[in-house]
Order: C-alpha cells, then structure tokens, then sequence
C-alpha cells in the first residue's frame, strides 16, 4: 500500500471523505465537486461543509435537481479534460443517473476503441436505519457492479474512505463510490494525515479468525465485526472480509480465507436477491468448493421495499445478532 | 434568407460581379482524405468561394458515402442496420463549416453525415461500418456509435438525446478550462421528448456553456410524425431558458451556415448557448431496412422534398447561377467524390476483422 502519510489522528467516516476532497481539489486544479446543496450547505448531509469557503463556488458548484443532466455534464466534462466529482445525495437516485451511468459513461471507452476515457467519480450514499423509507434507504451498489466498465467502492472505515476516493479521483474509469449514511458520523477510526492511496481491488481483513469467513461490504463490517467479538466469547474464531470494491473484485483474497476456515457467510446491505451476496458467494462456492464445510450462507436487506416504521425497517437489515445466529449454527456450536 | 454568411463580413470585393482570387495558396487540412490544396477566393458579396464549394463538396461526400451503405446494406456485406442522413446533408456541413478543428460536436444514430462533415475520414467510417479492426472504434462501435478525438468528436449516441449531457460537459470543461472550444450537439426533433435535454439547456444557459443545439426536425420520430409525440411551439422550448434560438431552412447550406456562424460566434464570445431548429427531410427509412413506409408518409411527399428541396441541388444551382462554378465543375467533384468513396469502400471491405482475443481490450482505460 502506496501510503506516505505520517501522523494518525481519529476521524468520522464523513471527515475522512472531506479530507481526501480536499487534498484531491488542492492537488488538482481538474477536480470539481457538482451536485445539489454541496457549496455553502455542504450538502444535506454536511460532509462537503467547508469545501466552498477554500475553493470557492467554482469548483463546488451546486446544481439545478438534475440528477440526469449534471451527471451527464460530468461525463462530457470528464471526457474533455477535467475530473468531476458528482455528489448524489441518496443513492436511490442511481434510479434517476443510470442512462449517464450505464449506457454513457461505461461504454465510452470501449465503444470509442479505447479513444475517449471518462475519468468521473460519482458519489452516493446508501444505508437504511434512518427512518426515512423507501425512497431514501436503498443501497444500490449491486447495480453499477453488474455492468463492465464501471469500478464501485464500498468503502467501510475512515482510513479506507480517504484512500479509496483518492484512487477513485484519480482513476482514469468512471468510478461509483458508495458511502453508508449511517457511517458518516457513527463510525470513527485512524486516519493517516496527508496523502496516501488505496488500490482499488484488493480486499482488506479487519480481523483475523480460523472458524469461519465473515465477508461484509460497507455497513456491514461494523455489524461483521461486532457479530465476531459475540462469536469470541462461544468460542469461535470468526474472520472478517472486506472487499472494499465491488469491481474489481479481489477474489483471491476471498477464496484464501475460506480455504482457511472452509465456512463461510457474506453480508451485505443491499437487497438479498439477485445482489452481491449471490456474486460473491458463488465466487466462493467456484474458488473454495473443496475446502467448505457446508454451503455458503448469504445475509442482505429482506425483500421488501424499505418500511418507515423503526419496528419494520430494523427487520429489514442484517444485524450483529443474526450474524451471530447464523454463524454459530454453521459452526455447529448452537 | 439572404446570403449574409455570418456577421463576421470577409475582405470587401474589388470587383462588382465575378472571383477575386487572393495570392497564397491556402490548406485545408481538416478535410482528411477530401483534402486539396485552393486559393481563398471571394465573390462580390464577400463571400468564400472554397468555402461555398467546400460544402457542395462535403454534402456529396456524405450522400454517396450513405448510398454506398445503402448498397453493403442490400447486399448483405453490413451487419446490422445503419440511419441514412441523405437529405439532411446541409445541416451538418452548414455548421460543422462553422466550427474549428478542435471544436466538439456529439452525435445520434443517424450520424454518419455529422462525423464525415467534421472531419472523419470515409475509409475509417466505412471500416467501422463493417466492424474491421481498422475502423474508427476498431469495429467495437459500428454505425450508431463512430468516435474521434482527432476531430473532437465525441461519439455518435444510440440513446435518444444520449449527446446532451456530453456535449454541455464538454462546453463546460471548455469555459472551465478556456480553452475557447465550442461543442455542437446534434439532436433529432424526437430527443424533444427526453428530459435530459432540458436539464442540461437550463445548466447550458445558467453557466453562458459554448454549446450550439442543433435540433434536426426530419419530421418523424422513427415511424410517428412529429406533431404526434411534440406539444406546443418547438422553439418555445429554448427561448423558456432565454437561449438564443432561431428556425432554419436546413435544405439551405448557406442559410444554415450563416444562423450556425452568427450561433458560434456569440457562444464563444460568452453569449450563451444557442438553439437552431432545422427544418429538414430524410429520403430513405427511419434505418437501411425500413422500405415499406407508406403506412407512415406517402411517397408524393418524399418525391416532393427529393425533386424540390434537394440541399445538393439546389447549392449546385445556385453556385451556377452565381456564376461561381459550372456544372462541369459540380460534375467532376461528383465523380472525384464517387471515386474515393469507391477506393474506401475497398479499403473497408479487404480490412481484416479484430482478432476475437482482443473483446477483453478497452473494457477500462
Ligand atoms: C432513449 C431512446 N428511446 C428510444 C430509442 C429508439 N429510437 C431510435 S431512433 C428513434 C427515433 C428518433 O427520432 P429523432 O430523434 O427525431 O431522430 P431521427 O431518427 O428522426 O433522425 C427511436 C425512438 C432510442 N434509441 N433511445
């Protein structure tokens, strides 16, 4: 890991991201911020705040709500010279951009024979558990992850945060960055002053462990982790994943793992069907299917568009609890 | 309209009638394989005599470029389909003589006239057309997809106002980096009905983007006229954002090219962006394979438009009746068009195809 950063301070998952906009806009006078409420109000979510104050309203620039147009802005400004960061604010709205997305800038490139390259970075949030039903809950990651030419980062902890959007910034592809809501200003950790990068595509184990695979994306690894610590105190060693990038997809270090603890269990915020828990538990099942011990066992959202009421949205989400059941029940320790 | 030739007025005329020939020799180099060596010439009015010819010379390019796809098409040597532009040639050669080498335009399905009239060299289209490795794309495109940063052309789009968004980007990367570009975004009358279009125009003239929309009204929407899926006054569209707009005769190469110049000029000076609806026809089937048409227009109307509107004919006439060539000349560019367009067609078919190894390559940069 590329990392040339010195003294280590504790940030909010939301300061980390700030912080890599920051170095990147000052690094390079191409990277510009679009989006709606992202100059003096630093966006719904405050993550921006501060941003227009040293770079001013030409580099954070707030948008008309066009979703659709300024991404596609960003896809013709990216194609020409510059490197767009667009900020969508709920990731729902991947509903509204996926033309801009899809069809123009993942094809760019390899329909232009390799000419034209589409150097943008999209951010959306994502992460349920904030009561603000279905139209503001989603997480959607699986979608840009299905199409060849796109990168997707699901980043989980400040330090990887920072890392991650610097690579993403600097990538020549277009790139979808996810960020958990819920992380921004809950999850804390170690963060490098100054500059550092973090390939894209290569997984990172939060923690070590010789019983079972925990492979967890975003939201998911705080709740993997917690989950691991329960599993601890029942005697099994859990080891938890995180693959930090959709696509590419560190494979290797995913099989290894299991080739190791020969079980495994992939949670992940989005819905359950046809998602990433599927993918990768089938890159599992093709890597690592002589060394498991029983089948793969998958965990993501349940099924239903996502309920308002805190009674049935926390039905919704995989939990530290129901990692826990699960594992110990493969673990044949119930 | 009048042949005022944009506001920028050329050298004034030395004699009343007649071509003033300048000393030197002039290069035109952005014509790629249509390339020739003239003096810059003016009529009485100060008009540019290469120019005036130059463009009786691109809209023939582009029409027996587009029969000889026709012709692939029939003979089953094309796969695919392909959106002729016969008909529509005086819109794209119009502006694109408007604009600079490294100005941009995006382009549609129908597209092969806006990318041979900035710049694309027919032998690399015809390649792609055909989906050999010599193509434009390296055959990974095709038709509705022809792309060159050489002549700043960002791509033809298979999606219904797919060129919105790029274009006002690139307008915008152009302001953001003064780099003085300007960006053409061609559009048929249909991507009226795509919201990205006016999300983009309002950004367009929130931030005075050099971008021209170029709206090319052939009056159908694939197999539905226009007045069936198009509410309102079309130019009232635009003028809603306050952009710069204007109705056009697109059969009319000099009307076009004067409404583009005046368009470009004020969007690089910082105007805005401007709008320009051109009225124009396409001959042929919404694609190659659409023969049978009458259920949609009747073939009075084509034979009208092809006998009484023909934007090649009626520049070639003009240019005789003005005393600026004769038909022997408009004849010669004819057969020197048709003969290049023959050695490309040659080129493209004897091109070898990608090797299959390389459908992994360009997938990211
Ligand atoms: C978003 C989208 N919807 C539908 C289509 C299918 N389609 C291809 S061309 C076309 C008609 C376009 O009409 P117009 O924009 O007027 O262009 P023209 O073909 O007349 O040049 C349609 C509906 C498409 N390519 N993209």
């Amino acid at each position: 890991m590329p990392e040339t950063a010195t003294a280590v301070r504790e940030l909010t998952f939301g300061e980390a991201i700030r912080e890599a906009l920051a170095e990147e806009l000052r690094r390079d006078p191409r990277v510009v911020l679009l989006g709606e409420d992202v100059a003096e109000a630093g966006t719904a979510f405050k993550v921006l705040k501060g941003l227009v104050e040293e770079f001013g309203k030409d580099r954070v620039i707030d948008t008309p709500i066009s979703e659709p147009g300024f991404t596609g802005l960003a896809v013709g400004a990216a194609m020409t010279g510059m490197r767009p960061i667009v900020d969508i604010m709920f990731g729902d709205f991947m509903a509204l951009i996926m033309d801009q997305v899809v069809n123009q800038a993942a094809k760019v490139h390899y329909m232009s024979g390799g000419k034209w390259k589409v150097p943008l970075v999209v951010r959306a949030t994502m992460g349920a558990t904030r009561r603000s039903a279905a139209q503001h809950s989603q997480s959607l990651h699986a979608w840009p992850s299905h199409v060849p030419g796109l990168k997707v980062v699901v980043p989980s902890t400040p330090h990887d945060a920072k890392g991650l959007l610097k690579s993403a910034i600097r990538d020549d592809n277009p790139v979808v960055f996810f960020e958990d809501k819920i992380s921004y200003a809950k999850v804390k950790g170690p963060v490098p002053d100054g500059d550092y990068t973090i390939p894209l595509g290569v997984a990172d184990v939060k923690r070590e462990g010789r019983d079972i695979t925990l492979v967890a994306t975003s939201s998911m690894v705080q709740v993997a982790l917690g989950a691991a610590t329960m599993l601890e105190e029942v005697g099994i060693s859990a080891e938890v994943v995180d693959p930090r990038t959709m696509w590419p997809l560190d494979e290797k270090t995913l099989v290894e793992s299991v080739r190791k603890t020969s079980r495994a269990m992939v949670i992940d915020e989005g819905y359950f069907r046809y998602g990433v828990t599927g993918e990768i538990a089938s890159v599992i099942a093709e890597g690592a299917f002589y060394d498991l011990d029983g089948p793969v066992r998958r965990l993501g959202a349940r099924h239903v568009p996502v309920p308002f009421s805190p009674a049935l949205e926390d039905a919704t989400v995989p939990t530290e609890r129901a990692v826990f059941e699960l594992a110990r029940k493969m673990c044949n320790k119930s | 309209m009048g042949d005022t030739y944009g506001s920028r007025r050329l050298k004034p005329a030395r004699y009343r009638c007649g071509i003033v020939d300048q000393p030197g020799g002039r290069l035109t180099p952005r014509f790629g394989s249509l390339c020739m060596t003239i003096a810059t010439r003016q009529t009485a009015a100060g008009l540019d005599v290469d120019k005036l010819l130059r463009m009786y010379r691109q809209m023939t390019a582009i029409r027996l470029f587009e029969e000889r796809v026709n012709d692939l098409y029939t003979r089953a040597l094309m796969p695919g389909l392909a959106h002729l532009y016969i008909g529509e040639e005086a819109v794209a050669v119009g502006i694109c003589e408007a604009l600079r080498p490294d100005d941009y335009i995006t382009s549609t399905h129908r597209g092969h006239g806006h990318c041979l009239a900035k710049g694309a060299a027919p032998r690399l289209m015809f390649a792609e057309l055909l989906g050999k490795e010599a193509g434009y794309c390296k055959g990974k495109g095709g038709s509705m997809h022809i792309a060159d940063p050489a002549t700043g052309n960002l791509g033809a789009n298979a999606i219904v106002a797919g060129g919105a968004g790029i274009a006002t980007g690139a307008a915008f990367s152009s302001k953001y980096l003064g780099t003085g570009r300007m960006a053409v975004c061609f559009f048929g009358e249909g991507a009226l009905g795509q919201g990205v279009l006016y999300e983009t125009m309002n950004m367009a003239q929130l931030w005075k983007l050099p971008v021209l929309y170029a709206c090319e009204n052939n009056l159908y929407n694939e197999y539905t006229h226009y007045s069936e899926t198009t509410a309102g006054d079309m130019l009232a569209r635009p003028a809603a954002f306050g952009i710069a707009a204007e109705s056009v005769d697109g059969q009319n190469v000099r009307a076009v090219h004067t409404a583009a110049s005046a368009m470009v000029e004020r969007a690089r000076r910082g105007d805005g962006p401007g709008f320009l609806l051109l009225n124009t026809y396409r001959y042929r089937g919404h694609h190659v394979g659409d023969v049978a048409r009458e259920y949609y227009r009747s073939k009075q109307e084509e034979q009208r438009w092809m006998t009484e509107r023909d934007p090649i004919a009626l520049h070639g006439e003009w240019l005789v009746a003005e005393g600026l060539a004769d038909r022997a000349t408009l004849d010669r560019i004819h057969a020197e068009v048709a003969a290049e367009m023959d050695a490309a067609v040659e080129f493209a078919l004897n091109a070898p195809y990608p090797d299959p190894g390389r459908v992994d390559e360009d997938v990211y940069a």
